[in-house]
This record gives structure tokens, sequence and C-alpha cells, in this order.
């Protein structure tokens, strides 16, 4: 099936190679992929447009399941049918899951010192930049919707204030505000469509 | 690591299975209730292993979902991580695989536009609470330099191509020497 390939995207050569792209990315997501994810498939591999990264990630978090296994298996099949899915999502997983099987066996060890806990905490404080720094990128993403981009941005701030700042379960902000925001896509596809 | 029986694996795997269903927002989203089935339910792990499994795998490099993994291996060593990680992953994959099929076959379809339209506003929304949630334990130890760290890397992550690595590296070691 041709995807219709906007100017300067790339598409992976084999599963294999999908396979190591995969690996070299989960082996660098300390604290989270998604950051990563973004960087590597975006912009340096250049396998999808932000607002295709956007799209797949937004696809991803509504479907049950871990986000990023969702979004490389929706890549992988894209490419390479089920063999892409294999390559893909035993890339993010299987070299990873070694490295935390082996730091699990050590970790009984470590656990006691406070230079290991500190560790812990100065690397979260880059997981949380990391992530923070995705979703300022992903805004590139958000250009192209019908909703406009102030539109898009009240409703990604109204979000922060539901799930980041009072707490409300993830789920029920999905689900109640996704069905606002649908709501005004369809209504504002309508209104283009009849004008 | 307790000798867990043929059939106990079984019963964790479908367990695992309906996690997966209800694991809406990521697998760690289900933290609480596998915690209810592991240590509550049937104290194959202890309070103390199942929180140190979470911390090591979120500290780890890879998906947060491999906390699962290392549950499963406290659990009942390599069966365990089988019996967990294919239960946690096959019915979220088959829906997720489902539905990525049915989509692309449809990409001008009204509601494919909708669904994805009106969704991404809300993922922007997402990414920056879940940076928000991390940077809490931060902001509370509150060291300056923790603070830093995090303007530091959103600034270069989000401006320039340097790798995350090096600030990875750098946390670490301000960290450890009690400066964040």
């Amino acid at each position: 099936m041709p995807e219709s390939a906007p100017a300067g995207l790339r598409r992976p050569a084999a599963p294999m190679q999908m396979f190591w792209a995969f690996s070299r990315l989960a082996l660098q997501g300390f604290g989270g992929v998604i950051a990563i994810a973004q960087r590597e498939l975006v912009d340096r591999q250049r396998w999808l447009t932000a607002t295709e990264f956007l799209e797949l990630l937004a696809v991803s978090q509504v479907l049950p399941g871990p986000n990023v296994v969702n979004l490389s298996l929706m890549l992988g099949d894209r490419y390479f049918g089920w063999r892409g899915v294999v390559a893909s999502v035993g890339g993010m997983l299987l070299l990873p899951m070694l490295v935390v099987l082996a730091a699990a066996a050590l970790y009984g060890h470590w656990s006691d010192l406070p230079q290991v806990s500190g560790a812990l905490r100065g690397m979260g404080a880059v997981a949380a930049g990391m992530i923070l720094a995705t979703g300022l990128k992903a805004i590139r993403g958000l250009h192209k919707n019908p909703l406009g981009l102030r539109l898009s941005l009240c409703y990604a701030a109204l979000t922060v204030v539901l799930v980041g700042a009072l707490r409300f379960p993830m789920a029920a902000v999905v689900l109640g505000l996704g069905a606002v925001t649908m709501g005004h896509v369809a209504w504002r596809l309508r209104q283009g469509a009849s004008t | 690591m307790s000798a867990l029986s043929a059939a106990d694996l079984l019963q964790m795997f479908l367990h695992f299975m309906l996690m997966s269903l209800l694991s809406v927002g990521g697998a760690i989203t289900t933290a609480p209730d596998i915690h209810r089935y592991l240590v509550q339910d049937h104290h194959w792990l202890t309070d103390a292993q199942f929180t140190d499994s979470i911390a090591l795998a979120q500290a780890a490099p890879g998906p947060n979902l491999l906390f699962i993994a290392v549950l499963g291996w406290n659990v009942a060593g390599p069966l365990g991580v089988v019996a967990a990680m294919s239960g946690i992953l096959l019915p979220s994959s088959t829906i997720a695989w489902a539905v990525a099929r049915w989509g692309r076959q449809r990409p001008d379809h009204p509601a494919v536009r909708v669904f994805t339209n009106g969704l991404t506003p809300l993922t922007v929304g997402l990414l920056l609470s879940t940076g928000w949630v991390l940077s809490q334990p931060v902001l509370g130890h509150g060291r300056p330099g923790g603070v830093l760290l995090i303007v530091l890397t959103t600034a270069v992550m989000r401006w320039t191509k340097v790798s995350p690595m090096w600030l990875i590296g750098l946390g670490a070691v301000a960290g450890a020497l009690d400066w964040a």
C-alpha cells in the first residue's frame, strides 16, 4: 500500500533496520521512551512527520496497552506487516528487558547507598525535562488541526490543569474532554464542508 | 522467589491479560490493581519488592512497562517473566493492530479524522502533564540544582540536537553528589 510521503520523509529499508532503530531508542529511554522516540523517528530517521507522530501517539494513548508498544506496533505494521510488528516491538522490548532484569539481580547490593537514590533522583529530573520538551515539540503537530492552533492549545492547557494539577484520572479526562474535542472537530469539519 | 505451580502461572497469565484490556493510559495505570493481586491476595511478593520493582524499571532504560517483567521475575523467575509479559501484551496489542489496520485503510473516513484530530490536543496536554508529575519529587526535594536540571533539559531537548545521554549522565552525577 503506497503511503503518501511528504517531502524529506524516508522509510526503513528492512525489518532488521527497524529492530535496531527501536533497540537504539529504547536503550536511550531512561525514565520513558516517548521523548527519545520523537527525536529518533521524527528528527533523526525521518520516518514520520511531527503531525503523524502526534496522531500515532494519540491513538496509542486511548487504546489499552503500553503507548510506546502500541506506537511501535502500528509503525512496524505500516511498513512490513507482521514482520515489522515483530521487529519493532521486539526491538523496543528485548534488549531493554535483559538490561532491566540484570539490574534487578544487582539492585539488592546497592539499594541502601544514598548516592544511588540521589542518582535516580537526578535522572528523574532529566526525564521530567525530556517529556516537557516532547510536549513542546509536539505542538508542531497541531498546526493542521481543524480546530486551529489557538483552540487546540486551549484544550491542551485544559488537559494539563485536569490531569497534571487536579490529578483527575486520565481515562476519565480522555473520555470526557475527548468527547468534547471530537464533537468540536466533527462540527468544524461539517461547517467546512457546507461552506 | 517461590516455586509457583503451573496452575498458579496460568492464573497469573490470565490476570495480566485482564489488566492488559484495562490498561488505558499505559501499563503503569494498572499498578494499583497488580499490587492488590500479587501482594495482598496471593502474597507472592512483599510490599517492598513491589515498590522496588517499579522504581528500578523507571530508572532503567526502556519502556516503563518493563516493571511487569521485573515483577514476573521476582514472582517466578524466567517463566514468571513470560507469563506476565505475554499476558500484559497480547490482548492490547491485538486490539492496537486491528485498529491500526482499520484506520489505515480509511485515512479519509470522517470518523478517523474526528478521532485523531480530537485527541491530538489532549495528547500534547498529557505529555506536559506527565512532565509536571515527574517534576514533583524533584521540586519536593527542594534543591535549586534539580529545578535547573529540569529547565536545562527542556531547553536542550527542545532546541538542540544534543544527545539526551549526556543529560542523563549529568543528572546521575548531580544527583549522586546531592546537588539535585
